[in-house]
């Protein structure tokens, strides 16, 4: 990798998440790559769920950046496969999280062979609360501010807070 | 974006900008290869991503008319963020029907410039929620019967298809879920949330049918290797539906059987099924409502910008 693609790929590194400010587009893994290419550097991101309105702020953010950077020449383009999953979330992108009261994401599902299994709010692994540690919280709702984060509870601490969901 | 730059931010848009996604929202599938697989039919492909992209803009907009009217402000969060999910798939779809098409439409043209007769949802996705057991019957059943589609459009020939399928399930694995457990604690729940969820499953029934009979495109496709024949998923269906009213105390829907008499394709007697089909743009009224909201400002402002 050239000087110049390195730089570009740090500056793309380092651009905050609009939903989740307290991580970069790489804690949050969805840049999934940074190249030469004729219609100059090429960033590749992938949108995390099919909704996402961020997605726009995003590539907004990444070309700006960029030219702030001194690369004039930008373009960002959309990877839908494959499908974007928590588990690209970095260690440091959980630790920020958890830093900012939201439980981090466990190890994604994986898939047994042939239907999806219905669950029926059976969850296989407990989410620690992210303000006293306690093993044992609730789901208050499946959905949050995004489609991304659930709410749950704490009942030794009694807090509320925010977990981002496994997918 | 600084504070200080926010007001110009807001107004800063570029040509392609459309006032309906608000400001210089652009294609959803901007940078992804745009190629149809050879040996695809294009016309087929067109308006089979049409019927799938239907299928998730009329649901979401039905479940956008909850906001405001959820019994609970948690719930009206999750309802929210499954319509923003479902509008997602279907500006993806819509885009690639357009792009397949090849007829110069957008997402945008495809939603708001079309006419009832036009969409290809299935009359599930329409009807209008009598009450919350009623959203939560239909609901379970369009992600039920969505989610085993998309599980097997991922293998889809069609890259475009089967990335934008295998995305949709992981959203639609939390749509069932949440639909679900709504089912079972009103089922399982007082006598009166019972007999509620008890009505709306039996009244949610007869829509399921058709969910499951092919259109001869989806045939087509599906011997193609291009799209999922949605009556190879009638047995998943009636099994997590049976699995869901064991755990809520409830029959599980009644689901009408298959058509007799062969394939609609070798059929020339020419007889439709009973209510017409939402796969051919046969709807009813309920359509000409949620188009007049879907449709008005954008009909009423031709190409406004904001």
């Amino acid at each position: 990798m050239s000087a110049r693609l390195a730089a570009a790929a740090d500056v793309v590194a380092a651009v905050a998440d609009p939903e989740l400010p307290m991580l970069t587009l790489a804690e949050l893994g969805i840049v999934r790559e940074v190249r030469e290419s004729e219609d100059g550097v090429l960033v590749a991101i992938t949108p995390t769920y099919s909704g996402c309105p961020a997605m726009e702020a995003i590539r907004d953010d990444i070309e700006t950046a960029l030219r702030e950077a001194g690369f004039r020449r930008v373009t960002v383009r959309t990877v839908l496969s494959p499908a974007w999953t928590t588990d690209w979330i970095t260690a440091s992108g959980r630790a920020k999280l958890a830093a900012a009261g939201i439980a981090p994401p466990g190890a994604a599902p994986r898939r047994p062979a042939g239907p999806v299994p219905l669950t029926l709010g059976a969850r296989r692994d407990p989410v620690c609360c992210p303000h006293c540690g306690h093993g044992d919280t609730e789901q208050i709702a499946a959905f949050s501010a995004t489609a991304c984060r659930e709410l749950r509870r704490c009942p030794a601490c009694r807090e509320p807070f925010e977990h981002v969901k496994e997918i | 974006m600084s504070f200080d730059a926010a007001y110009e931010a807001l107004t800063d848009h570029d040509d392609d900008a459309r006032w309906a996604y608000g400001t210089g929202f652009a294609d959803p599938l901007a940078g992804v290869p745009t190629t149809v697989p050879a040996n695809i039919d294009r016309g087929d492909l067109a308006a089979y991503c049409m019927m799938l992209g239907d299928d998730a803009l009329i649901m979401s907009h039905r479940l956008q008319q909850w906001v405001t009217r959820a019994p609970e402000l948690e719930d009206e969060l999750a309802i929210a963020n499954i319509g923003l999910d479902l509008l997602g798939q279907a500006r993806l779809l819509l885009t690639r029907a357009g792009e397949v098409e090849g007829a110069g439409r957008d997402e945008d043209a495809l939603a708001y410039l079309r006419e009832p007769r036009e969409f290809r949802h299935v009359p599930l996705a329409e009807r209008a929620d009598a009450d919350f057991a009623h959203l939560t019957a239909r609901l379970l059943v369009f992600a039920t019967w969505r989610l085993a589609l998309f599980d097997r459009l991922a293998a889809s020939r069609d890259p475009m298809l089967a990335a934008i399928a295998a995305k949709g399930v992981k959203e639609l694995t939390y749509h069932r879920e949440y639909a679900a457990q709504w089912v079972v604690r009103l089922g399982d729940g007082t006598d009166l949330s019972h007999e509620r969820m008890r009505a709306a499953m039996a009244a949610v029934g007869p829509l399921i049918g058709e969910l499951l009979d092919p259109h001869e495109i989806e045939r087509r496709l599906a011997v193609a290797g291009v799209a999922v024949d949605p009556a190879t998923v009638r047995g998943e269906v009636e099994e997590v539906l049976a699995e869901v009213a064991r755990a809520a105390t409830l029959r599980p829907p009644v689901i009408p059987p298959p058509p007799t008499g062969g394939p609609a394709a070798d059929d020339v007697s020419g007889a439709e099924p009973a209510g017409g089909r939402g796969r051919d743009g046969v709807h009813g009224e309920a359509l000409t409502e949620i188009l007049g909201e879907l449709q008005g400002l954008a009909r009423s402002l031709p190409g406004s910008v904001w």
